[in-house]
């Protein structure tokens, strides 16, 4: 019984070591995964508005290539010139920064770093993470890997500029374009600590699922947020290494003289030493992390809605266990499926065909998931709240976003649209879109729980009608310029008779896309003015059933302040016939409804007693020993 | 957090996945060195395969043995490479000495099972005797990469001509001696910068392998474990060893065997 003393001893030491946390400790260096999680999200937020505001610049370009940009002198300096056009190479640069810092550090770190955070040992009943400490040294890695990142967009050269992708052999030679200089060089270091920082992340949030989860939360209790979490950081934990991989191997090449991806290179008529290497080498390395990424940043979301549409649907999740299977699903189907972004690399068609085969399927776990989320909404008594709308918000990109996919998933539609706008639009809206909502979503869903405070319902609205309709008028007729013909990233396309024509539309785009941007300051305004003035939240607003509902409103370091509650239930018995409320905890025994419990669930009550009975006797051998 | 906390007071009829207890009778920490060394294994796969991408793009050297030479044409035969041992100036002894560094790598494996074991038995002399030579075993097969990595670096006497652009971009015909991030006398660039590339990422693991392994040592050493009632950091240092290990079989087979 030793070991039930200092499991004792370890909680209340918990409790104790609240009470002198001074500034440093508790804001910045925090090992409380509470204060990550909200680390980690303010830092999302901040990268968030830098993305927007560099697709905000390149919009101006798109939508008005003749306009006089003079009166960004004081921001962009040297990059605007003396007619007042932007330069060129700084435009490259400001879509491959806005692709990097969306997808890691918004749509990552942001959201999975976020809410895996925060969320994990809330919804489980645990203390905390399993390495506190190594959950810090996760957010100070990717602190640090932003510092590089930011640094890198000052430069004289300028940040790197060959796409996100950074394809060699553009980004391997310095001399290729000024992008791929010192900016490549940071780049690549920067996505090192980024990576390390996401496996130190994704190490604890696997161990703490399988390790720590409070007494009766079997995974087949588990609320689906946790599901999607532990998967997403199985995924990461797999594909990030081989990115890691792929990065060192570049840096080798840009610095140490190698040539893994370089052959044949001419550059100015003068043959280089490179010999030997290959360049879709780097394609296939790249895209084994790049595929799973969607996953890595969509999955997360997916939980998250998963959590807020039972909830203010007031039903059940449809398919609790079908929503599991698909989350395996595409787990395992996003490693395989890779190469459907190199159908024009001069793959093997048959290869392609193969390919293509394995991306088609992920469609049926997808559509199981936008089923199981529409027949959950059906006849449910719904809730419109902020988070409920973005979730509902998130299904629609997901559909209207899929449908595109499975387009390009065909390698024979791909090589027609590769690289044009209709990709932009598709990956913009399942992936970017989707998966924004899915974290806005979790903010207006766990702001209680985070500041013990509501944000303002109204401001939730228009934030969320600006943001969808916006979304919809900036990517849907993008769609029609990728048909069209347009490729991405180019920096001009009035020199063309064929592209001239969608002058006006582009027009249009940018408009939305700069009024979409400027919606958001409505809930920048909502978040920061709720934390400190919000209206006080009760201890359940949302009247959900899952755990962290159960702590109290400010929650202190270790979560609960005596034991930790055991579980009974599913985290889904909304409405349940013959229940005296609509909801029931998951902390509520079976044995406590004898009214609502089917028959299946009846039969359990014996066994959940004995086993109560069985726990409470330890539980009182302990306190005797104790006093 | 203590290790065995979460186990106390849970009903055995909750089943082994039920909660409150840890479901593969592993503590957190050794967890996470497995979940690491599962990644780990992805980014060697990673190189791996990149070393056969390249490889396989290279065709293998088709006359007899006998009349052998190094060229940036075809890919060497790794035997007639690999063929020195130190201070036997001109033998030819194909793979032997790569064989002793191996041998004596996986024996440092087996002596870093009987620390484990030892550790179980919580006797910490045993531990402390165990850990130091596998620290010895470690060194040891740094030192002779070292070597290996300095005769590779230096050639053979005669060297071999090669025709090739040079660092200064320009095209070049002279004997090649030893080998470096641009040119080798045994056989295309590549061969050498995957060499250097993924024996050195291997030996990088090591070094760190043989840093953790003396702070265990050395805490095992001063009694930091017996105080703490458990010898698991031996443990979890020892999954981390044998990974390095086997990945050394693998880098073995495919720069060496085939």
């Amino acid at each position: 019984m030793a070991t039930a003393q200092s499991a004792l001893h370890s909680a209340t030491a918990h409790d104790d070591h609240e009470h002198h946390d001074n500034f440093i400790t508790k804001y910045i260096f925090s090992t409380d995964h509470k204060m990550i999680g909200k680390q980690f999200l303010v830092t999302g937020i901040f990268w968030a508005l830098i993305g927007g505001f560099l697709s905000v610049l390149f919009r101006l370009q798109l939508g008005f290539p003749e306009m006089d940009m003079s009166f960004l002198k004081p921001i962009l300096g040297g990059w605007i010139d003396d007619t007042g056009a932007l330069n060129p190479e700084f435009y490259l640069a400001l879509v491959t920064m806005h692709g990097t810092i969306m997808v890691f550090f918004v749509l990552t770190a942001g959201l999975s770093g976020t809410f895996s955070n925060f969320l994990i040992p809330l919804q489980i009943g645990a203390r905390d993470m399993a390495s506190g400490f190594m959950n810090m040294l996760s957010y100070w890695f990717f602190f640090i890997s932003g510092v590089i990142m930011f640094i890198s967009l000052f430069l004289e050269t300028g940040p790197a500029a060959g796409g996100w992708v950074v394809y060699p052999p553009l980004s391997a030679l310095e001399q290729a374009i000024p992008g791929s200089g010192m900016g490549m060089t940071l780049w690549l270091i920067a996505m090192t600590f980024f990576i390390a920082s996401s496996l130190l992340g994704g190490i604890n949030y696997i161990t703490t699922v399988i390790n720590l989860r409070t007494k009766g939360m079997s995974f087949s209790k588990l609320p689906l947020t946790i599901w999607s979490f532990f998967l997403t950081a199985v995924i990461g934990l797999l594909s990030f290494p081989v990115l890691f991989a792929a990065a060192l191997l570049l840096v080798f090449d840009r610095s140490f003289g190698t040539s893994f991806y370089l052959s044949d290179i001419y550059i100015g008529g003068e043959a280089l030493s490179n010999t030997g290497g290959s360049a879709v080498l780097y394609q296939h390395l790249f895209w084994f992390l790049g595929h799973p990424e969607v996953y890595i940043v969509l999955l997360p979301a997916l939980g998250i809605t998963s959590e807020v549409i039972a909830t203010n649907s007031r039903k059940p999740i449809f398919g609790y266990k079908a929503m599991i299977i698909s989350m395996l699903g595409i787990t395992i189907l996003s490693f395989v499926v890779w190469a459907h972004h190199m159908f024009v690399s001069g793959l093997n068609p048959f290869l392609g065909s193969i390919f293509m085969f394995l991306t088609l399927i992920i469609a049926i776990p997808s559509a199981v998931k936008v089923f199981n989320y529409l027949t959950t909404l059906w006849r449910g008594n719904l809730i419109f709240t902020p988070a409920m709308l973005f979730s509902i918000g998130l299904v629609s990109f997901f559909i209207s976003g899929g449908l595109t996919g499975i387009f390009l998933g065909n390698s024979a539609i791909d090589i027609q649209l590769h690289d044009t706008y209709f990709v932009v639009a598709h990956f913009h809206l399942v992936m970017g879109s989707a998966s924004f909502f899915g974290l806005m979503a979790g903010v207006y869903h766990w702001f209680p729980k985070m500041f013990g405070r509501m944000m303002d319902a109204k401001l939730g609205y228009i934030h969320f009608w600006l943001t969808f309709i916006g979304v919809y008028l900036v990517f849907f007729p993008m769609h029609y310029i990728g048909i069209a013909g347009f490729p991405r990233r180019y920096y001009t396309w009035t020199n063309f008779e064929f592209s001239s024509m969608y002058t006006d539309l582009n027009m249009f785009i940018s408009i939305a896309a700069i009024l979409t941007f400027v919606a958001q300051f409505i809930f920048l305004f909502n978040f920061f003015y709720s934390m400190y003035r919000g209206r006080k939240a009760s201890l359940n607003p949302w009247r959900s059933n899952t755990l962290e509902w159960t702590t109290p409103l400010h929650p202190g370091h270790g979560n609960w302040p005596g034991e930790i509650p055991s579980v009974y239930r599913w985290p889904y018995d909304y409405s349940k016939p013959g229940a005296k409320e609509d909801f029931i905890m998951q902390t509520v025994p079976l044995s406590a409804t004898p009214e609502s419990n089917l028959p299946h669930e009846q039969e359990l009550v014996k066994l959940e007693k004995e086993i109560i009975s069985e726990e409470e006797e330890v539980l009182i051998a302990n306190e005797s020993r104790e006093s | 957090m203590s290790t065995t906390a979460t186990a106390v007071g849970v009903s055995s009829k909750r089943g082994i996945w039920g909660g409150g207890n840890e479901p593969l009778k592993a503590s957190y920490g050794k967890l996470m060195m497995w979940f690491f060394l599962l990644s780990d294994i992805f980014t060697f796969a990673a190189f791996l395969i990149t070393y056969a991408a390249i490889r396989v793009s290279y065709p293998a050297y088709t006359g007899s043995a006998d009349n052998f030479v190094g060229s940036n044409e075809y890919w060497p035969i790794p035997e007639l490479v690999f063929e020195a041992i130190p201070f036997v100036h001109g033998l030819h002894a194909p793979l032997v000495f790569v064989g002793i560094m191996t041998f004596i790598l996986i024996l440092s494996s087996v002596t870093m099972v009987l620390a484990v074991e030892a550790g179980h038995r919580n006797d910490r002399n045993d531990v402390v005797k165990w850990m130091l030579w596998t620290i010895l075993g470690g060194a040891t097969f740094l030192s002779c990469q070292a070597w290996e990595w300095g005769h590779f670096i230096h050639g053979t006497d005669s060297g071999t001509v090669l025709t090739y652009v040079n660092s200064l971009n320009q095209l070049v015909t002279e004997t090649v001696f030893g080998a470096n991030m641009y040119v080798n006398e045994y056989g295309p660039a590549p061969f050498a910068q995957l060499f250097f590339f993924i024996t050195g990422f291997h030996g990088f693991h090591v070094t760190l392998g043989v840093a953790l392994l003396f702070m265990v040592f050395y805490q095992a050493a001063v009694g930091t474990y017996e105080e703490r009632g458990h010898y698991e950091m031996v443990e979890k240092i020892g999954l981390y060893w044998h990974f390095v290990d086997l990945v050394w079989v693998f880098v073995f087979t495919f720069f060496y065997l085939i």
